[in-house]
Protein backbone atom coordinates (compact mmCIF):
# COMPACT_ATOMS: atom_id res chain seq x y z
CA UNK A 1 0.00 0.00 0.00
CA UNK A 2 1.54 3.25 -0.97
CA UNK A 3 -0.37 6.91 0.04
CA UNK A 4 -1.37 9.18 -2.23
CA UNK A 5 0.26 12.24 -0.78
CA UNK A 6 -0.64 14.39 -4.06
CA UNK A 7 -4.11 13.56 -2.84
CA UNK A 8 -3.43 13.59 1.04
CA UNK A 9 -2.01 17.20 1.77
CA UNK A 10 -1.64 18.48 5.44
CA UNK A 11 -5.08 20.99 4.17
CA UNK A 12 -6.84 18.21 3.07
CA UNK A 13 -6.02 16.03 6.31
CA UNK A 14 -6.62 18.91 8.51
CA UNK A 15 -9.94 20.18 6.73
CA UNK A 16 -10.74 15.79 6.75
CA UNK A 17 -10.56 15.70 10.47
CA UNK A 18 -12.21 19.49 11.31
CA UNK A 19 -15.22 18.81 9.01
CA UNK A 20 -15.37 14.77 10.55
CA UNK A 21 -15.52 16.91 13.88
CA UNK A 22 -18.40 19.40 12.44
CA UNK A 23 -20.04 15.94 10.74
CA UNK A 24 -19.66 14.72 14.89
CA UNK A 25 -21.49 18.15 16.29
CA UNK A 26 -24.03 18.05 14.01
CA UNK A 27 -25.38 14.86 14.52
CA UNK A 28 -24.94 15.31 18.47
CA UNK A 29 -27.21 18.63 17.97
CA UNK A 30 -29.46 16.52 16.17
CA UNK A 31 -30.04 13.91 18.63
CA UNK A 32 -29.72 16.69 21.93
CA UNK A 33 -32.38 19.42 19.89
CA UNK A 34 -34.79 17.02 18.53
CA UNK A 35 -33.86 13.35 20.48
CA UNK A 36 -33.42 11.93 16.85
CA UNK A 37 -30.71 10.34 14.89
CA UNK A 38 -28.94 12.17 12.19
CA UNK A 39 -29.15 8.94 8.93
CA UNK A 40 -29.97 10.45 5.91
CA UNK A 41 -31.13 7.06 4.51
CA UNK A 42 -33.30 6.86 7.24
CA UNK A 43 -34.92 10.43 6.83
CA UNK A 44 -35.01 10.02 3.36
CA UNK A 45 -36.03 6.42 3.42
CA UNK A 46 -39.17 7.23 6.26
CA UNK A 47 -40.45 10.08 4.06
CA UNK A 48 -41.13 8.45 1.09
CA UNK A 49 -42.66 5.32 3.69
CA UNK A 50 -45.27 8.38 4.56
CA UNK A 51 -46.27 8.32 0.74
CA UNK A 52 -46.16 4.75 0.13
CA UNK A 53 -47.69 3.15 2.98
CA UNK A 54 -49.57 6.66 3.63
CA UNK A 55 -48.29 6.18 7.94
CA UNK A 56 -49.06 9.22 10.01
CA UNK A 57 -45.53 10.49 11.80
CA UNK A 58 -43.83 13.42 11.81
CA UNK A 59 -42.06 14.64 8.67
CA UNK A 60 -41.77 18.74 9.54
CA UNK A 61 -38.32 17.86 10.93
CA UNK A 62 -37.26 15.45 8.43
CA UNK A 63 -38.03 18.13 5.56
CA UNK A 64 -36.46 21.04 7.40
CA UNK A 65 -33.03 18.83 7.72
CA UNK A 66 -32.81 17.42 4.12
CA UNK A 67 -33.55 21.09 3.02
CA UNK A 68 -30.88 22.03 5.56
CA UNK A 69 -28.73 19.48 3.83
CA UNK A 70 -29.30 20.19 0.05
CA UNK A 71 -29.18 24.06 0.81
CA UNK A 72 -25.43 23.69 2.48
CA UNK A 73 -23.46 24.03 -0.99
CA UNK A 74 -25.86 26.98 -1.59
CA UNK A 75 -24.89 29.31 1.39
CA UNK A 76 -21.04 27.42 1.21
CA UNK A 77 -20.85 29.41 -2.58
CA UNK A 78 -22.10 32.46 -0.69
CA UNK A 79 -18.63 32.46 1.04
CA UNK A 80 -16.17 30.09 -1.08
CA UNK A 81 -15.52 28.20 -3.82
CA UNK A 82 -17.12 25.00 -4.19
CA UNK A 83 -14.71 22.37 -3.90
CA UNK A 84 -14.26 20.65 -6.88
CA UNK A 85 -15.69 16.85 -7.29
CA UNK A 86 -14.62 14.18 -10.18
CA UNK A 87 -16.81 11.88 -11.16
CA UNK A 88 -15.95 8.59 -10.66
CA UNK A 89 -18.70 6.47 -13.34
CA UNK A 90 -21.12 7.04 -16.25
CA UNK A 91 -24.40 7.33 -16.13
CA UNK A 92 -24.87 3.33 -15.80
CA UNK A 93 -23.09 3.49 -13.05
CA UNK A 94 -24.64 6.30 -11.24
CA UNK A 95 -28.50 4.75 -12.01
CA UNK A 96 -27.00 1.21 -10.97
CA UNK A 97 -25.28 2.48 -7.97
CA UNK A 98 -27.82 4.88 -6.60
CA UNK A 99 -30.72 1.92 -7.06
CA UNK A 100 -28.29 -0.45 -5.17
CA UNK A 101 -27.43 2.13 -2.44
CA UNK A 102 -31.72 3.44 -1.65
CA UNK A 103 -32.34 -0.44 -1.19
CA UNK A 104 -29.39 -1.55 0.45
CA UNK A 105 -29.67 1.54 3.38
CA UNK A 106 -33.08 0.91 3.72
CA UNK A 107 -32.55 -2.63 4.30
CA UNK A 108 -29.90 -2.13 6.42
CA UNK A 109 -32.04 0.54 8.06
CA UNK A 110 -28.34 3.27 8.00
CA UNK A 111 -25.76 4.38 5.78
CA UNK A 112 -22.47 6.41 6.36
CA UNK A 113 -24.13 8.94 8.75
CA UNK A 114 -26.62 6.57 10.97
CA UNK A 115 -24.61 3.03 10.98
CA UNK A 116 -21.17 4.98 10.67
CA UNK A 117 -21.21 8.08 12.88
CA UNK A 118 -23.96 8.13 14.81
CA UNK A 119 -24.20 4.17 15.63
CA UNK A 120 -20.35 4.11 16.05
CA UNK A 121 -20.28 6.83 18.40
CA UNK A 122 -23.26 5.17 20.70
CA UNK A 123 -20.52 1.68 20.63
CA UNK A 124 -23.94 -0.06 18.95
CA UNK A 125 -22.06 -3.58 17.71
CA UNK A 126 -25.06 -3.74 15.23
CA UNK A 127 -23.61 -0.47 13.78
CA UNK A 128 -20.32 -1.94 13.74
CA UNK A 129 -21.55 -5.08 11.83
CA UNK A 130 -23.08 -2.35 9.53
CA UNK A 131 -20.36 -0.65 9.11
CA UNK A 132 -17.64 -3.45 8.07
CA UNK A 133 -20.11 -4.93 5.74
CA UNK A 134 -20.59 -1.75 3.63
CA UNK A 135 -16.89 -1.03 4.05
CA UNK A 136 -16.10 -4.24 2.60
CA UNK A 137 -18.21 -4.78 -0.15
CA UNK A 138 -17.02 -1.14 -1.01
CA UNK A 139 -13.40 -1.70 -0.99
CA UNK A 140 -13.68 -4.76 -2.92
CA UNK A 141 -16.35 -3.56 -5.11
CA UNK A 142 -13.50 -0.93 -5.83
CA UNK A 143 -10.89 -2.96 -5.67
CA UNK A 144 -12.65 -5.60 -8.67
CA UNK A 145 -13.71 -2.49 -10.98
CA UNK A 146 -10.08 -0.91 -10.81
CA UNK A 147 -7.88 -3.69 -10.67
CA UNK A 148 -9.63 -6.68 -12.42
CA UNK A 149 -11.56 -5.19 -14.60
CA UNK A 150 -9.70 -2.17 -15.37
CA UNK A 151 -12.18 0.35 -15.70
CA UNK A 152 -11.02 3.73 -14.08
CA UNK A 153 -12.78 7.44 -13.33
CA UNK B 1 -46.69 24.21 20.07
CA UNK B 2 -42.88 24.41 19.06
CA UNK B 3 -42.90 23.05 16.09
CA UNK B 4 -41.20 25.93 13.88
CA UNK B 5 -38.20 25.80 16.49
CA UNK B 6 -37.94 21.86 15.90
CA UNK B 7 -38.17 22.33 12.48
CA UNK B 8 -35.05 25.36 12.49
CA UNK B 9 -33.12 22.84 15.25
CA UNK B 10 -33.29 19.84 12.47
CA UNK B 11 -32.50 22.39 9.40
CA UNK B 12 -29.64 23.79 11.11
CA UNK B 13 -28.43 20.17 11.68
CA UNK B 14 -28.61 19.34 8.01
CA UNK B 15 -26.94 22.56 6.92
CA UNK B 16 -24.07 22.05 9.61
CA UNK B 17 -23.89 18.34 8.70
CA UNK B 18 -23.68 18.99 4.71
CA UNK B 19 -20.89 22.36 5.89
CA UNK B 20 -18.83 19.34 7.09
CA UNK B 21 -19.21 17.21 3.91
CA UNK B 22 -18.01 19.81 2.00
CA UNK B 23 -15.16 20.40 3.84
CA UNK B 24 -14.33 17.19 4.77
CA UNK B 25 -14.11 15.69 0.77
CA UNK B 26 -16.65 13.42 1.23
CA UNK B 27 -18.82 15.59 -1.11
CA UNK B 28 -15.96 14.48 -3.95
CA UNK B 29 -16.77 11.46 -4.68
CA UNK B 30 -12.81 10.72 -6.05
CA UNK B 31 -11.73 11.58 -2.67
CA UNK B 32 -13.93 8.65 -1.45
CA UNK B 33 -13.18 6.41 -4.34
CA UNK B 34 -9.27 7.05 -3.09
CA UNK B 35 -9.94 5.56 0.02
CA UNK B 36 -12.12 2.50 -0.98
CA UNK B 37 -8.95 1.75 -3.42
CA UNK B 38 -6.63 0.13 -0.75
CA UNK B 39 -4.83 -1.40 -4.17
CA UNK B 40 -4.10 1.64 -5.44
CA UNK B 41 -2.45 5.20 -3.92
CA UNK B 42 -4.36 5.36 -1.15
CA UNK B 43 -5.73 8.55 0.62
CA UNK B 44 -6.31 7.89 3.92
CA UNK B 45 -8.73 11.40 4.21
CA UNK B 46 -11.89 9.49 4.80
CA UNK B 47 -10.46 7.86 7.71
CA UNK B 48 -9.73 11.31 9.44
CA UNK B 49 -12.96 12.16 9.01
CA UNK B 50 -14.55 9.27 10.58
CA UNK B 51 -12.23 9.96 13.19
CA UNK B 52 -13.16 13.58 14.04
CA UNK B 53 -16.91 12.87 13.66
CA UNK B 54 -16.50 9.30 16.45
CA UNK B 55 -14.43 11.36 18.87
CA UNK B 56 -16.90 14.28 18.99
CA UNK B 57 -19.84 12.11 18.78
CA UNK B 58 -18.65 9.50 21.73
CA UNK B 59 -18.19 12.15 23.51
CA UNK B 60 -21.43 13.94 22.47
CA UNK B 61 -23.39 10.71 22.68
CA UNK B 62 -22.03 10.10 25.91
CA UNK B 63 -23.02 13.28 27.82
CA UNK B 64 -26.65 13.28 25.93
CA UNK B 65 -27.38 9.80 28.03
CA UNK B 66 -27.21 11.92 31.78
CA UNK B 67 -30.31 13.78 29.44
CA UNK B 68 -33.84 12.17 29.80
CA UNK B 69 -35.59 14.81 27.61
CA UNK B 70 -34.34 16.71 24.62
CA UNK B 71 -33.27 20.51 24.18
CA UNK B 72 -37.25 21.22 23.76
CA UNK B 73 -38.22 19.18 26.36
CA UNK B 74 -39.47 16.02 24.54
CA UNK B 75 -38.50 12.43 25.12
CA UNK B 76 -35.35 11.28 23.02
CA UNK B 77 -35.90 9.20 20.30
CA UNK B 78 -32.96 7.15 19.68
CA UNK B 79 -32.98 3.86 18.09
CA UNK B 80 -32.45 0.76 20.45
CA UNK B 81 -32.44 -2.45 17.83
CA UNK B 82 -29.76 -4.68 18.81
CA UNK B 83 -30.64 -6.97 16.02
CA UNK B 84 -27.69 -8.31 13.43
CA UNK B 85 -29.80 -10.27 10.83
CA UNK B 86 -29.51 -11.00 7.49
CA UNK B 87 -31.49 -8.10 6.59
CA UNK B 88 -28.71 -5.39 8.32
CA UNK B 89 -26.12 -7.33 6.39
CA UNK B 90 -26.85 -8.45 2.76
CA UNK B 91 -28.49 -4.49 3.31
CA UNK B 92 -25.16 -3.25 4.06
CA UNK B 93 -23.42 -5.48 1.45
CA UNK B 94 -25.95 -3.89 -1.36
CA UNK B 95 -25.38 -0.67 -0.35
CA UNK B 96 -21.57 -1.20 -0.05
CA UNK B 97 -21.67 -2.13 -3.95
CA UNK B 98 -23.32 0.89 -4.95
CA UNK B 99 -20.74 3.06 -2.87
CA UNK B 100 -18.14 1.83 -4.35
CA UNK B 101 -19.14 2.33 -7.79
CA UNK B 102 -20.30 5.87 -7.46
CA UNK B 103 -18.23 6.95 -4.57
CA UNK B 104 -21.32 8.53 -3.11
CA UNK B 105 -23.27 7.49 -0.23
CA UNK B 106 -26.91 9.71 0.57
CA UNK B 107 -25.74 12.81 2.58
CA UNK B 108 -23.03 13.92 -0.20
CA UNK B 109 -25.35 13.16 -2.80
CA UNK B 110 -27.90 15.27 -1.50
CA UNK B 111 -24.74 17.78 -1.22
CA UNK B 112 -24.08 17.74 -5.39
CA UNK B 113 -27.47 17.69 -6.19
CA UNK B 114 -28.37 21.11 -4.01
CA UNK B 115 -24.61 22.08 -5.71
CA UNK B 116 -26.34 21.51 -9.11
CA UNK B 117 -24.11 19.19 -10.26
CA UNK B 118 -26.01 16.45 -12.70
CA UNK B 119 -23.91 13.49 -11.33
CA UNK B 120 -25.65 14.60 -8.07
CA UNK B 121 -29.39 14.53 -9.55
CA UNK B 122 -29.03 11.56 -11.49
CA UNK B 123 -27.87 9.52 -8.23
CA UNK B 124 -30.46 10.89 -6.21
CA UNK B 125 -33.30 10.40 -8.32
CA UNK B 126 -31.82 6.43 -8.37
CA UNK B 127 -31.43 6.43 -4.76
CA UNK B 128 -35.08 7.67 -4.23
CA UNK B 129 -36.16 4.67 -6.82
CA UNK B 130 -34.46 2.40 -4.69
CA UNK B 131 -36.18 3.56 -1.79
CA UNK B 132 -39.64 3.53 -3.32
CA UNK B 133 -38.68 -0.27 -4.17
CA UNK B 134 -38.11 -0.74 -0.87
CA UNK B 135 -41.43 0.55 0.61
CA UNK B 136 -43.31 -0.96 -2.62
CA UNK B 137 -41.91 -4.57 -2.01
CA UNK B 138 -41.88 -4.55 2.19
CA UNK B 139 -46.06 -3.21 1.66
CA UNK B 140 -46.65 -6.49 -0.91
CA UNK B 141 -44.56 -8.47 1.90
CA UNK B 142 -47.20 -7.45 4.90
CA UNK B 143 -50.23 -7.64 2.61
CA UNK B 144 -49.86 -11.11 1.52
Amino acid sequence: MSIDWQAFTLYAGLAALIGGAIIGLSAVWLAWANGRIAGISGILGHLIELVVQQKREPYGWRVAFLLGLIGAPVIWRIFADMPVTVQQTDLTGLLVGGLLVGIGTRYANGCTSGHGICGLSRFSLRSLVAVCSFMGSAIVTVYVLRHVLGLSA
Amino acid sequence: MNRWTQWMTAGLAGLFLGMGLILSGMANPAKVVGFLDVAGPWDPSLGLVMGGGLVVGSVGFALLKKKPTTLLGEPLNLPSSRKIDFRLIVGSVLFGIGWGITGICPGPGLVLLGAGIPEGVIYVVSLLAGMTLYSAIEKLRHRS
